[in-house]
């Protein structure tokens, strides 16, 4: 019998991990937004090549964060709040999560294989290049773009939905959830 | 006055003769455009990204076996330059590029060839692009396949010396200022080696 208290916190590497990606998916969605309608300009191709550079690095950074995951069972919720919640939040709460991890991988590999479709491998911080799993091809990148593009709306939204849920738990639930990520004293 | 006159007859009959062999010599050997390819491989933030002449032309006198009495002109039409995509191609012709409108096209033009055996040869001659003329090297393999002689060969150019990319695309950070340019040139009509 497993008689260690079940955590009730996230572990230090996880919130940290947590709170960095959080902060380079906006970034990236933001700079992607912008970037997109940039006239052919130096400023266009530097933004396009840190997008891919960041995205890259957001999906090295969602391997490890996964991995991290696997190894370390995050908390569960705690009864107090589970026993509040109807059943679709519950169901809702779990899809969420694993519809994010799904697009945290989905959103950069659509947008490598369109890089690659598009001719243009990366070649990650200018000095690394990186292997083209899709062939150069112009009808393919034309087929691959939107789906960039309708993923990564798909994570913002899910993001969103995420940021919404939390607050309200924190806000008007009161019921301490948010704490479990915040970073600071156990 | 008879003897000079023939003399002159002479003289002028050989130089026709010479002329028109030269001539002969020169039409012998034929660029096949649509077996040729003329290429080139830019850096952006370190990605090579290839692009193409779709015309060009050659001006080929060469016989392999005394290749320093050989010579090469080519001429590429700048304005046919293409990357592929639309976005750079509307680029290409603007004045900060290859500012096609001023100068149409981008020539090379040997001063001597050199043979090196195995089928190489180094031509060194002035390659004059936007207005700017260089002296190049380029190292040339030939390989005969029936009729048909293939020439290669990769030549490492510094856009920056011919003002290809002005301004703010001055910046080799951006834009490597090392740019490869890759050729094929299908000939007729060169013979043996």
């Amino acid at each position: 019998m497993n008689t260690a208290p079940a955590p009730r916190r996230y572990t230090s590497v996880a919130i940290f991990l947590h709170w960095l990606l959080a902060l380079a998916l906006v970034g990236i969605f933001a700079v992607g937004l912008y970037m997109a309608d940039l006239p052919f300009s130096p400023q266009r191709l530097k933004l396009y090549n840190w997008h891919k550079w960041a995205g890259v690095t957001i999906l090295i950074l969602s391997a490890v964060r996964l991995l991290w995951r696997l190894s370390h069972k995050p908390p569960a919720l705690p009864q107090a709040v589970t026993l509040g919640m109807p059943q679709w939040q519950l169901l809702a709460y779990h899809a969420t999560h694993g519809l994010m991890y799904a697009l945290f991988f989905i959103v950069p590999l659509v947008g490598w294989a369109y890089s690659s479709a598009a001719g243009f491998p990366i070649v990650l911080f200018g000095v690394l290049p990186l292997p083209d799993f899709v062939s150069a091809s112009k009808p393919l990148a034309e087929l691959i773009k939107p789906w960039h593009e309708m993923s990564a709306f798909a994570l913002a939204g899910l993001v969103t939905l995420h940021v919404a849920a939390a607050l309200k738990h924190h806000f008007i639930d009161k019921d301490g959830l948010l704490t479990r990520m915040l970073p600071g004293k156990r | 006055m008879t003897t000079s006159l023939s003399h002159l007859t002479r003289a002028t009959g050989v130089a026709l003769l010479a002329a028109l062999a030269s001539v002969a010599a020169q039409a012998d050997q034929k660029l096949v455009p649509a077996q040729s390819e003329v290429g080139f491989v830019i850096k952006q933030m370190g990605v090579p990204v290839e692009g193409h002449f779709k015309k060009f032309d050659a001006q080929i006198a060469l016989d392999p076996a005394k290749p320093e009495t050989g010579k090469i002109a080519f001429t590429i039409d700048i304005a046919s330059a293409t990357m592929g995509a639309p976005e750079p191609d509307a680029e290409l012709p603007k004045a900060v590029w290859f500012n096609t409108t001023k100068f149409p096209q981008a020539t090379f033009q040997s001063t001597s060839i050199k043979g090196l055996g195995g089928g190489k040869f180094e031509v060194t001659g002035k390659l004059a692009i936007k207005g700017n003329t260089r002296d190049a090297v380029v190292p040339v393999t030939l390989a005969q396949s029936g009729a048909t002689t293939t020439a290669t060969g990769v030549v490492a150019i510094k856009r920056l010396a011919f003002k290809i990319g002005e301004n703010e695309w001055a910046d080799t950070s951006m834009v490597a200022d090392d740019v490869q340019v890759k050729f094929k040139l299908a000939l007729t009509g060169v013979g043996k080696f």
